[in-house]
């Protein structure tokens, strides 16, 4: 086994891994470390296909920012073990199988893409992640959605400071 | 000699360049804290530490030990395991920066050319921002695990803090890569080594003022240390700790100030350039030494500062410390932001 292949065995065992026990931790601030874990393994298959600018980002934004303001929420809240509402085992059941249901749409839609038949992952030597390459995509071919977006999250900003002032 | 195709000596090689940098900043933090009372007492005119040893140069150690043997509490309401973890993480949040950190130039050992950095990553300076958000979570789950209503509101405070000057700073350094048009703090340095190219901090004066603002908040110094503000929390979110952890909480805070403060003279002040020497005419290994000397003086030179304002100004009220964060910093950043863009557009023609 290459270096590579044994990182991903490694990242793709603790993203899995850190994945349920999002889902069974009883305490919601568990939940949430566990989930920045997740973050993490995925920053590092990020990196394993050299795409280094979206694996940081993805840990600025995702671990560094929103998962802080979730932590915010659950601690302000006072959320714990406790007061975790305990569902019937019917509904457990039934969000099981649904869940197993859109997995399975997911796989037979990504086999049957057009785009990904007979492709492999570029380990190691892509080069459409690194920063120069992003921001030359994003502001020549992307750049109306680009800025779009901008605007986008701009009312977003606004509005939640409209909404807070109330 | 590969196995498993793995370079085993360059592997050895970044170990013990991990090691010696983790232990070094270990130990300049372990003095940096003698420091620290020492300015105190100059700036208070008083004699300050001077028993434990010659001028009171053990007292590092004895402070370190006094912290190991003391009891180690652990309420029994906390939450056990987040009690622990709390410590530990603001500690490898505050150590992790230094694996971008160009330490010094290459030096040539047994035939080989070892670069005095740990990794030069084409996105180090973004890596520093990710660790630095990280280290938000050290003092949350400390503070939140501690299960104390002023420790979850110190916690709370330390975190909204570290969110509002991450953002001035982040504005701040978007200039200083305009300039440089690298995200690589290994090649922003180079850049300001050239010949005939004056430091950063000539052509980003603004920038670095915000920027080295932005940092004394991020590490939680006076006049930002709301989250610690003893006569409002009593002691802040470390107030359970006893023992070690403490002493890791307290010690982080040093680690941090010498990891901005080595950032900070990477990025304005030239790294470890000596000004008006050309270091291509040494030898490289001469070279390498004089410029970690160098950025060692410089890194003493910022937590001087650092303390020298800590033990002058009195510390901000709550809504003054996100007065100034969100309504002069980061307009002001904005502003050298545009500026900066013009003044680049204006120079390519």
């Amino acid at each position: 086994m290459s270096t590579t292949e044994i990182l991903f065995f490694f990242l793709t065992a603790l993203a899995i891994f850190s994945a349920i026990m999002v889902l069974v931790s009883k305490n919601p601030v568990h939940s949430v470390l566990w989930l920045i874990a997740v973050f993490f393994a995925i920053s590092g298959h990020y990196i394993l296909l050299n795409a280094q600018f979206l694996a940081i980002v993805n840990l600025i934004v995702y671990a560094g920012a929103i998962m802080v303001l979730f932590l915010f929420v659950i601690m302000l809240m006072n959320l714990n073990a406790e007061t975790e509402p305990q569902k019937h085992i019917w509904m457990k059941l039934a969000g099981a199988i649904s869940g197993g249901c859109f997995l399975m749409m997911l796989v037979s839609l990504v086999r049957q893409a057009s785009e990904l038949n007979g492709k492999t992952a570029l380990m190691a030597e892509g080069n459409i992640g690194l920063i120069k390459n992003l921001g030359k995509a994003l502001f020549s071919d992307y750049v109306v959605p680009f800025e779009i977006t901008s605007v986008l999250f701009l009312s977003a900003m606004v509005g939640a400071v409209v909404i807070g002032k109330k | 000699m590969t196995l498993l195709a793995i370079d085993w000596i360059l592997l050895i090689e970044k170990l013990v360049l991990i090691a010696i940098i983790v232990f070094a900043s270990l130990g300049i933090a372990l003095y940096t804290t003698f420091a620290e009372r020492k300015v105190a007492a100059i700036l208070q005119d008083r004699p300050g530490p001077n028993r434990a040893g010659p001028f009171g140069l053990f007292q590092p150690f004895a402070d370190g030990l006094k912290l190991i043997m003391k009891e180690e509490i652990i309420p029994n309401t906390a939450n056990r395991s987040l009690f622990i973890l709390g410590p530990g993480l603001a500690m490898t949040a505050a150590l992790m920066t230094c694996a971008v950190i160009p330490w010094s130039s290459h030096v040539e050992l047994f035939g080989r050319n070892i670069e005095l950095q740990i990794a030069d990553i084409n996105i180090g300076i973004l890596y520093v921002f990710g660790v630095v958000s990280l280290g938000v979570y050290g003092i949350m789950i400390g503070g939140w695990a501690s299960n104390n209503k002023f420790s979850l509101m110190a916690a709370l405070r330390a975190a909204s803090q570290a969110i509002s000057y991450e953002l001035a700073m982040g504005l701040a350094l978007i200039a200083v890569l305009m300039v440089s048009g690298s995200l690589s703090l290994k090649t922003i340095v180079d850049q300001q080594m050239e010949p005939g190219r004056l430091w950063n901090v000539a052509y980003q004066p603004l920038g670095f003022l915000i920027f080295f603002i932005c940092a004394m908040a991020e590490c939680n110094r006076t006049p930002f240390d709301l989250p610690e503000a003893e006569n409002e929390l009593n002691f802040g979110y470390h107030q359970e700790y006893s023992s070690m952890k403490l002493g890791f909480y307290l010690f982080s805070e040093y680690v941090n100030m010498i990891m901005s403060s080595a950032i900070m003279a990477c990025l304005y002040f030239g790294g470890f350039d000596i000004p008006f020497l050309n270091e291509t005419t040494l030898a490289p290994n001469l070279a390498a030494i004089l410029g970690v000397l160098a950025l060692l003086t410089k890194i003493v030179i910022f937590i001087f500062i650092f303390m020298w304002i800590r033990w002058t100004i009195p510390r901000f009220r709550y809504d003054q410390l996100m007065n100034l964060g969100w309504k002069k910093l980061i307009p002001l950043a904005l502003l050298n932001m545009l500026v900066t863009g013009a003044v680049i557009l204006y120079l390519q023609g």
